[in-house]
């Protein structure tokens, strides 16, 4: 029945995907008078892809703006970005979504989302990213109510499997609903279905078997199958189609969506060691936020992708409490019983580190220079040695926040196929985001291309429809 | 607040493994929503949550109390079911509250009957509307005016004192019994103005920006029931201001009862009963649209007749007012009053047990805050 309604009519703008990439695009294109159709491929409950999981949106202003304090210029916002993705950005693109992060707030506002100052334990960031009260889910709620509002048609379960071409024009999806294959025609369709992080086999195709054991970070549904059908139909690509943005994250996460809470701040406190009690990497090299993007390829590289943070009495405090307890003992060789390590090696790394910390002021905030001498690697701040019981153990699995493989578009977010731009295909949110985001990652910078490029792409889809 | 959750349990379960189970799940959901953090802005609760990592039981207690039931953390919830963390904060929170009344209630007894079962609030309004039906035939006066001709104004003293005084000291026994389960300390004046400020304009229900809770319209916001809820608070307080003033009047300055329609009393009594009547209607419509899973199922049925009873008090006064002004309805009047002050009575005395108790507890958690924000912001 659902069915039924969805293929009598030939929709003027077609979105695909449901998150806030999307919906920005739906909600511009009907305040423009189209009418639209969200095929979003997850159920209600999780609707929104990984803008449910999100937090904040990463803003440029020339002044104190909504929630944000200060100043944050174009320049130093693009010096951010550039030193995040060494370079692998495009500039004109990029400088274009910056300069229009501004213009997106006060329009965010006034379709529903509510800003909160800063979170606890995220003082850092009250200058550059504005956080969503209640989160990206409300951020996600607000915008469906606001959609819906306009007239807006949103379908949930609705997968849609090819995205129907003929001479460089759009003419229909083919979408899976209800156990049927049904054609919906439009006249313009939006891209907004997300990356392929979510699937596995592909991950594994393209990172090594070793991705097997990655966890996702975000929602199971970003599956690539859009992207891969566009992909496999001539349109054009961007960023490194072997390469995934992944942090280092609670090992006994859930596999898929186990989203913010899974996260593991004490890594600058502690010794890392992998499967075999042995540390690999300096874990004092910087503050966490500046860090913690490194730490998921660190691990990825290790055996099993496992790695474990290891702290004792003194350093529990110093960071975000984490979502499950830590394992705990009252020696060395217990807490590795416990974390299935081998025991003399471990205590053996413990106590090699422990002999080459110097005495000196710890400051957990900032940048101590407290560092080992004579242990490979060093820990270049915040060494203490390990010496007050109880000792606590973390298991740190990669997890992964999204892939880098899009859609090729320009600064109108059209889609660029084998003889230039297609006629009227658009595309938002991560599906593009590696236009502007070769590498790395920078807080709140995904969802600003995808609040820019979706508000830009529903306004161009609008215009060439009506 | 204490920060050792391995210290042992101070409350005394006495074999409640319902409320002990309750009291785990609601320590699991904290804990995974203080690595989360999201939402911060809503209420107190968040905030305050974030002051320790490991939670004893008495603040649980203290956080559930704090709680307010504004939904706008569920709806904005990444982890709710089917997510495998099932997080339902308000649902568990209430939950954890209600026990929290029910432990605490003198005798705890009662406060587990008339918190669950709406049936016995019905009762105990039957009892209540026999009761002065039997006073007012067996010690009808021989003068009097007013309301006095059909029960002197010493008889009505007789009965409603004890029935105001006896909940009274009953509560202050519960709210000991919080305030030593949270830990609280010596309490300030600025403690309770801090309370009563927050109470005044329900801030914990206001969703952080004055948009309003998630009830009645799912995960759209709306201030209906935080307006129902004050039109019930503000109703009430006008109508016992009426009380107040009218004793006053009468022991102090030698000027009984009945009054005219523009004396204080009457002016007090009336506008707080419509107040009154309508808030509670409201109320009782909203809470028959709200999602029943995101408070304490269980008490749904107790907390529905305890606002119907308020509904039916305001109501009961409007009609006996009105119905002594008319010749038509002086002949009623007998049953009106027993009706009226026969729903006052049931009210008063289920004050310690019911739905009502809540806003006492909530005060205390609100000075309890206070108290901690000054401590620890």
């Amino acid at each position: 029945m659902v069915g039924r309604s969805l293929v009598e009519t030939t929709w003027d703008v077609v979105v695909v995907g449901g998150g806030n990439a999307a919906l920005c695009a739906a909600i511009t294109a009907a305040e423009k008078g189209a009418s639209v159709l969200i095929l979003e491929g997850a159920p209600k409950p999780y609707r929104g892809g990984n803008s449910r999981h999100t937090r904040n949106f990463r803003c440029m202003h020339r002044g104190p703006l909504s929630v944000l304090t200060d100043t944050y210029e174009e320049e130093e916002y693009f010096q951010d970005l550039l030193v995040v993705t060494k370079g692998k950005t495009d500039e004109g693109l990029a400088r274009m979504a910056i300069r229009e992060s501004e213009a997106c707030l006060p329009w965010m506002e006034a379709h529903g989302v509510r800003f909160q100052p800063s979170l606890s334990g995220t003082l850092s960031l009250s200058r550059t990213n504005a956080f969503f009260l209640g989160g990206g889910k409300a951020l996600v709620n607000a915008y469906y109510n606001t959609a819906e509002d306009l007239g807006v048609r949103a379908v949930y379960e609705a997968q849609v499997v090819h995205v129907g071409l003929e001479d460089g024009r759009f003419t229909h999806v083919e979408v899976e609903l209800g156990g049927e294959t049904l054609r919906v025609e439009g006249k313009a369709v939006v891209l907004a279905a997300g990356g392929f992080q979510a699937d596995i086999d592909w991950l594994a195709r393209a990172w090594g078997p070793s991705a097997r054991n990655f966890l996702i970070r975000g929602t199971p549904y970003n599956r690539g199958v859009v992207l891969k059908d566009l992909l496999d139909q001539g349109a054009e690509s961007i960023g490194d189609p072997t390469q995934c943005h992944a942090v280092a994250i609670d090992g006994r996460a859930p596999k898929y969506d186990g989203g913010i809470a899974t996260r593991i701040d004490c890594v600058p406190f502690s010794i890392v060691v992998n499967r075999d009690g042995q540390r690999f990497y300096d874990e004092g090299e910087d503050v966490w936020p500046k860090r913690y993007a490194i730490w998921g390829r660190l691990v990825a590289a290790q055996p099993d992708q496992m790695a474990y943070a290891i702290i004792d009495h003194k350093s529990i405090d110093l960071f975000m409490p984490t979502v499950f307890p830590p394992v705990k003992a009252e020696t060395i060789e217990g807490l590795a019983q416990r974390l299935g390590l081998p025991a003399p090696a471990l205590k053996e790394t413990v106590e090699g580190f422990n002999r080459a910390c110097r005495e000196g002021t710890f400051h957990p905030t900032e940048l101590d220079g407290l560092a080992t001498e004579g242990v490979s690697p060093e820990k270049t701040n915040w060494a203490r040695p390990l010496d007050t019981p109880p000792y606590y153990g973390y298991l740190l699995r990669p997890g992964v926040t999204f892939t880098y493989l899009g859609l090729k578009v320009d600064e109108t977010a059209r889609v660029t196929g084998q003889n230039g731009r297609y006629a009227n295909i658009w595309a938002a949110g991560e599906i593009m985001a590696g236009n502007v985001l070769g590498e790395g990652y920078l807080a709140g910078f995904g969802m600003t291309i995808g609040t820019v490029f979706g508000r830009i792409a529903g306004r161009e889809a609008a215009d060439h429809v009506l | 607040m204490s920060s050792d959750a391995a210290t042992p349990s101070l409350l005394q379960f006495a074999g409640d493994a319902e409320g002990e189970a309750a009291l785990a799940e609601a320590r699991r959901q904290i804990e995974i929503c203080n690595a989360c953090r999201y939402c911060e802005g809503f209420c107190a609760v968040f905030p305050a949550m974030t002051r320790q990592k490991a939670f004893s039981d008495g603040d649980m207690t203290q956080l559930a109390n704090l709680c307010h039931n504004c939904r706008g953390c569920y709806y904005s919830c990444q982890y709710t079911a089917p997510h495998e963390f099932d997080l339902n904060v308000p649902g568990i929170l209430a939950e954890v509250r209600q026990d929290s009344w029910s432990r605490c209630a003198w005798p705890a007894a009662l406060g587990r009957v008339f918190h669950r079962h709406g049936v016995a609030v019905a009762a105990a309004l039957v009892t209540g509307f026999a009761f002065l039906l039997l006073l007012i035939q067996s010690l009808r006066p021989e003068a009097g005016q007013g309301f006095y001709a059909f029960l002197s104004h010493n008889a009505m003293v007789a009965v409603f004192l004890p029935a105001f005084l006896l909940p009274l000291a009953a509560l202050a026994v519960g709210l000991r019994r919080y305030w030593r389960e949270v830990g609280g300390s010596p309490l300030r004046g600025r403690h309770l103005v801090a309370a009563f400020k927050d109470a005044a304009v329900l801030r914990n229900l206001d969703g952080g920006q004055g948009q309003g809770c998630n009830f009645e319209k799912g995960d759209r916001y709306s201030n209906e029931r935080r307006f129902a809820h004050q039109a019930t608070l503000y109703g009430f307080l006008l109508c016992f201001a009426a009380t107040s003033v009218a004793t006053l009047m009468h022991y102090l300055f030698d000027m009984p009862a009945p009054y005219g329609l523009f004396s204080l009393p009457k002016l007090l009594g009336l506008s707080g009963g419509l107040l009154l009547c309508l808030g509670t209607l409201r109320l009782a419509m909203l809470k028959a649209r709200g999602e029943r899973d995101l408070g304490a199922p269980r008490v749904w049925g107790g907390e529905m007749a305890f606002v119907l009873l308020l509904f039916f008090v305001s109501l009961s006064g409007l009609v006996l007012y009105a119905a002594s002004g008319t010749a038509i309805g002086t002949g009623a009047v007998s049953w009106l009053l027993a009706l009226h002050l026969g729903s006052v009575l049931a009210f008063f005395l289920l004050t310690p047990y019911s739905k009502m108790a809540h806003g006492f507890y909530r005060l205390a958690a609100l000075a309890r805050e206070a108290q901690q924000r000054e401590a620890k912001p």
